[in-house]
């Protein structure tokens, strides 16, 4: 989703309660939205993992080093997103652009992982229309896969509008969303790795 | 405002006329056949009774007030800025609450004692039946005397009836309303119903749940018979020239639409267990899943 | 090239369904040909389509609800006609018809008529109840609207090109599932309520920070409007509720185009799942849509007793509690699929529960009319009406909720007349009171009363006729759904039936007229007060219809019922030292170009045209980017041009206080529009 964005007057932007504000408000609000869906695919997961009807187990598929690869390239990515808000409080655009590109990399680099997996247990004949189970884990991990790469599609957007624009008001409120949505997606990394991996590995 | 009491009159008339005329005094749930659906309507009527000492005020204010403060009436007291008083907003929080509280005690009484999945205990012993939904019809298979039939369910009045209810299909909904409650049917799983008749009689169920093209024709009659006529009718199903073994359980299950009554003189064994288990999810021993006991069925209550 | 889209997908199976099919078609054309003739299109597209003024977005929402009425009403008559005749025949309509019709009259009226209904009077009111110029986020407003017509339009057009679901408006699996339907009817059902869905809860979220950011000075969260504060709560729950909705059908897709198996009766699929997560969705959306209605009862009754609102904070609180409570109930919705007699019993008594704030709704609401000065134009007439009927629905409610009895009645016709005994008294009689109440609002002009009334008292006498005997139905034991039947004793029922569904054609055949005659005599009926009925709150201070900005100055508010106020203390035709510029968002086709991205894509993902469902997923990601660079969004409305609109305004004002007090003293005002602007 996208917002736009209003260049206000400060008089007008107290009068109207801050339009920076409002975005933040509004994008915590979709973060809860979004939120809400996880909990249920969550939900879903734990209803359904043990149906394997015949096929393999999802669990069967694991491997801890592969997870554990995943979680150090996402966790660091958040790490790196957190230097660049900081580049970009401290207004030095290029240092900004660098932690960024670093971002990127980090975040391609976990659904480049991410894919090799899934493509591994396709071959193996765990694909997610083999059995319940294989479905409600796909659709778990896959959904917040399709996240991170709508934020490294977004991460680019960025880039291009820091080096076009500039570090302008409503470019830097964007940059404050994006990073929002970085490290919210980390935190349901965070869940992933202990609902679905650690058990599944630890069985 | 006049219009509106005429308006009232004429459907109450309207209703009485249909009520005298047209059989609702017979409607199965106004007049159940059985102790399950008679309880459960009871439970209806006085959950009604409670619930008018809301209503009744409510209507009575609304036409009272219409009338009395109607702007057209300036001898009326007018109180354009009264909107508070603590008394009546007290009155008004407590009086449904406690409506509520005395009608969630006679729920969780009421369910606890209604549950579906509860033995009934008479002098008999209980009329064990499996019922399977299929598309558009229902298939009832006595394990006790090794015969099945389609869209006939026959007992005796004097055991109570005990239900195992799958699908081999969408998810029905078992329903006979003169007798008891209704159930669903799922694949995969088992639901239970149990339920006694009265006297001897037929009574029509059917399923409930949309289901497909078939579905305005799934009904089927359940007749409660003497023990005598029951021994009679197991008799007569075990002279049909049909056995249901796999291969013509397969054409059984094809789709049909009205389908006609259907007797069966052989079941094969573990039929209703395999129906079960072709839909089951999780693998294991296949004696596990074959023997849904009554104790396994309590614990997992849909038996997944 | 075109997937599984072949000529076969034109309705040849029926004459009634080509009927449909060349209605549709046909209709399309007439309007399309209508507005070429008159050379409307410039003028639709830049003042309407791609307008992001909240009244604007807020009056397409309502004319699309209303559309959708008319085509759900047809889908509601034609059930009727069957089962009135279908005694040991056919009827007119074979089962595989008849099913499409209750798929759509269910998911038309939920998704398409109430939804965009309560989105148009909340876009239009709301922020002109808490004083503000717009929605916190205009464009994505556009972006929701035309989210919502996509996903009508996906509906209507299953008419002409394929069919509908057969699986009801609830699409329960496995029936639902590509194994026992694989023709593209659910497929529809699926991508319009998903496309639609996102433009909910973007809605939700927009609605939210309105009101929380962008009230006026003063106003207070405990000094807002009733409306608002409903609004407010429905927002949230769209927020919360509808990802359940997103999830759950995005599953039943997947099981449907990629083989997965959540739903699936084999391979480990879970059907009850489906059941819970739609229902965790399902329960809260009832109230997502009668709060708002609850909102404008609360108005107008306030309006028309001539009385403060009895029980603000009663009334706020319960609201609330009702928005909260919506979301420990969902598991009434099946009781009879066997869970234990405990968890059975614990959701009938919070259903239960609900009952308590409701009735204190009731209750403030009669006390509100308690020594007030009572009037009765059609907003009013809807309101009491809502009230008696609405307390019968109550009843039936609780009566369900006792799961014992539930097993007696759930999935019988006793069940449908209980829900539309909710929806249609409490749901869309609150949207029709606030549709004439705030008409002259959006419009400049009342709307006239006679024929109003006239569509009550059809309504209110076609939905007793038609759904009295439905209870009755129930309690014989007659399922809902039914093509065809063989007991004769129902057959009178639904002959009743059938004959209410024909008095509420006349309800809406009087909409119709009342609006052909307002719009007629709309010179004799203007508002030029901007306060036709002599209302309390700050939406009745802006002019009728009101200025892009609704507010030259923003209003200082101090207390509840904050226009009443200032019209007692003499403060609400005051005009400021000097005007400002106004900044306001500027329109744009971005949200109507991705409405129709949307529908492509729906569209090409039901046929399985992936080349199209590619190529319109990637221009919505282009569009949106697109979007997201444009930094430009506004344009100022100079001070002089705010100065000129505002003095126009203050004269005709004043003309028209003239104007009735000379009215009054000659005693000759016969014009109905007259009388109601003078209380």
């Amino acid at each position: 989703m996208t917002v736009q964005d209003r260049v206000h007057s400060p008089e007008e932007g107290a009068a109207q309660g801050g339009a920076y504000e409002e975005r933040t408000l509004g994008f915590w609000l979709y973060m809860l939205s979004d939120a809400v869906i996880f909990a249920l695919l969550f939900a879903t997961y734990l209803v359904m993992a043990g149906n394997i009807a015949g096929a393999p187990s999802p669990q069967s598929q694991f491997s801890l080093t592969h997870a554990f690869g995943e979680t150090l390239l996402l966790l660091t990515s958040s790490l790196t997103f957190g230097l660049a808000s900081l580049a970009q409080k401290a207004n030095r655009p290029r240092l900004l652009q660098a932690f960024l590109l670093v971002t990127f990399l980090l975040g391609l680099g976990f659904v480049l992982m991410e894919l090799v997996e899934f493509q591994g247990m396709i071959a193996a004949g765990a694909g997610p229309d083999q059995s319940g189970a294989l479905s409600s884990f796909f659709v778990l991990v896959g959904t917040h896969g399709l996240h991170v790469s709508v934020g490294l599609l977004w991460i680019l957007v960025m880039m291009s509008q820091v080096a076009l624009k500039g570090l302008t008001a409503p470019v830097s409120s964007r940059l404050a969303r994006l990073g929002l949505f970085w490290h919210f997606l980390d935190i349901i990394w965070v869940g992933i790795f202990s609902v679905v991996y650690l058990p599944g590995v630890l069985e | 405002m006049k219009a509106r009491g005429y308006l009232r009159a004429a459907v109450a008339c309207g209703f009485a006329v249909m009520v005298a005329g047209c059989g609702l005094a017979e409607a199965p749930l106004i007049d159940p056949a059985g102790p399950q659906a008679l309880a459960e309507r009871n439970l209806l009527f006085t959950a009604l009774a409670l619930m008018m000492l809301v209503v009744i005020p409510v209507f009575a204010m609304t036409f009272f007030f219409i009338l009395r403060y109607r702007a057209s009436n300036r001898t009326a007291r007018y109180e354009p800025d009264w909107s508070y008083s603590g008394l009546v907003d007290t009155i008004i929080w407590i009086v449904p609450a406690l409506i509520v509280i005395s009608l969630g005690v006679l729920l969780w009484n009421a369910t606890h004692r209604l549950d579906p999945y509860k033995q009934l205990h008479t002098k008999e012993e209980a009329l064990e039946v499996q019922v399977v939904a299929q598309d558009w019809k229902w298939l009832f298979i006595y394990p006790e005397q090794g015969v099945a039939s389609v869209n006939e369910l026959a007992f005796p009045s004097d055991r109570p009836l005990s239900l195992r209810i799958t699908s081999d299909t969408v998810m029905n909904s078992f329903h006979i309303p003169a007798l008891a409650g209704q159930i669903y049917a799922m694949a995969g799983m088992q639901t239970r119903l149990n339920l006694l008749a009265d006297a001897p009689g037929t009574f029509t169920g059917r399923n409930v749940q949309y289901s497909g093209d078939g579905f305005s024709g799934q009904h089927f009659k359940a007749i409660a018979q003497t023990g005598e006529d029951f021994q009679d009718w197991v008799e007569q199903a075990r002279q049909a020239s049909d056995s249901l073994d796999a291969d013509s359980y397969k054409a059984l299950a094809k789709p049909s639409s009205n389908h006609p009554v259907t007797y069966y003189a052989d079941v094969k064994a573990n039929l209703f267990q395999d129906i079960i288990s072709k839909y089951a999810p999780r693998p294991g021993p296949p004696s596990a899943q074959a023997s849904v006991t009554p104790e396994s069925a309590v614990e997992s209550r849909n038996a997944r | 090239m075109l997937g599984k889209l072949t000529l076969d997908a034109l309705p040849f199976y029926s004459w009634v369904a080509m009927g449909g099919a060349g209605l549709i078609v046909f209709g399309g054309f007439a309007v399309v040909a209508l507005i070429t003739w008159f050379g409307l299109w410039r003028y639709l597209w830049t003042e309407w389509l791609t307008s992001v003024d909240h009244k604007r977005v807020g009056i397409m929402y309502i004319v699309l609800a209303l559309v959708m009425l008319l085509r759900g009403f047809i889908d509601a008559i034609m059930m009727r006609a069957q089962q009135a005749f279908a005694l040991n025949s056919d009827g007119y309509l074979p089962p595989d018809h008849f099913d499409q019709i209750f798929s759509s009259h269910g998911t038309i009226m939920i998704f398409f008529m109430a939804m965009p209904f309560l989105s148009g009077l909340i876009n239009v009111i709301m922020p002109q109840q808490i004083g503000a110029r717009d929605v916190a986020f205009p464009f994505l407003n556009s972006l929701s609207l035309w989210l919502s017509a996509a996903g009508a339009a996906l509906v209507m057009i299953s008419l002409v090109l394929g069919t509908f679901s057969t699986a009801g408006w609830t699409g329960y699996p496995p029936y639902s599932g590509i194994a026992h339907n694989p023709s593209v009817g659910v497929d529809y059902w699926i991508w319009a309520i998903l496309v639609s869905g996102v433009g909910t809860t973007l809605t939700g979220i927009n609605f939210v920070v309105t009101i929380l950011k962008r009230r006026a000075p003063g106003m207070k969260l405990m000094r807002m409007p009733l409306f608002t504060w409903t609004a407010f709560c429905s927002s949230l729950l769209m927020i919360f509720a509808f990802p359940a909705l997103t999830v759950v059908v995005s599953m039943l897709a997947l099981d449907r185009i990629f083989g997965l198996h959540f739903f699936t009766n084999a391979d480990g699929g879970n059907m009850m799942n489906y059941i819970n997560l739609f229902w965790i969705w399902g329960h809260p959306e009832v109230y997502i849509l009668i709060l708002p209605a609850f909102g404008v009862f609360s108005e107008v009754v306030a309006t028309f007793s001539r009385k403060r609102l009895f029980g603000y904070t009663s009334l706020v609180i319960a609201t609330m509690a009702i928005g909260l409570l919506s979301f420990t109930v969902w598991l009434h919705h099946f009781f009879t699929m066997g869970s234990s007699a405990s968890v059975n019993a614990f959701f009938g008594i919070a259903t239960m529960v609900i009952a308590v704030p409701t009735g204190v709704k009731v209750f403030d609401w009669l006390l509100t009319m308690f020594r007030g000065r009572i009037e009765f134009p059609p907003p009013m007439l809807w309101t009491l009406g809502f009230i008696v009927t609405f307390v019968i629905g109550g009843v039936t409610g609780v009566l369900l909720a006792l799961p014992p009895v539930d097993y007696l009645m759930h999935n019988t016709t006793f069940l449908v007349a209980h829900f539309h005994n909710m929806i249609i008294p409490g749901v869309l009689f609150g949207f029709l009171a606030g549709y004439m109440y705030w008409f002259p609002k959006m419009f400049g002009f009342t709307l006239d009363a006679r024929w109003g009334a006239r569509s009550f008292w059809c309504w209110i006498i076609g939905f007793y006729l038609a759904f009295m005997p439905l209870y009755l139905l129930g309690f014989m034991g007659m399922p809902r759904r039914l093509e065809q039947y063989n007991v004769p004793e129902w057959q009178p029922y639904l002959i009743v039936a059938a004959l209410g569904a024909v008095v509420i054609l006349g309800g809406i055949a009087c909409l119709i007229i009342q609006l052909a005659v307002s719009i007629r005599t709309r010179h004799e009926r203007r508002d030029l007060t901007g306060d036709p009925w002599d209302g309390r709150t700050l939406e009745w201070m802006t002019a009728s219809p009101p200025a892009p900005y609704n507010f030259a100055v923003l209003p200082q508010v101090e207390s509840i019922d904050a226009f009443h106020e200032m019209k007692k203390q003499g403060k609400a035709d005051q005009r400021p030292q000097h005007y400002s510029d106004i900044e306001l968002p500027r329109s744009t086709a971005a949200g109507v170009l991705l409405g129709a991205l949307a529908f492509l894509l729906g569209f090409a993902v039901v046929w399985h045209i992936w080349w199209l469902a590619i190529a319109a997923l990637a221009a919505i990601v282009g569009t949106v980017i697109a979007r997201s660079f444009d930094d430009d969004c506004e344009f100022v409305l100079p001070a002089e041009e705010v100065e000129r609109t505002e003095t126009r305004h203050h004269q005709l004002r004043q003309a028209a206080a003239r104007w009735a007090a000379d009215s009054a003293r000659d005693q000759t005002a016969d014009s109905p529009a007259l009388q109601e602007q003078t209380p």
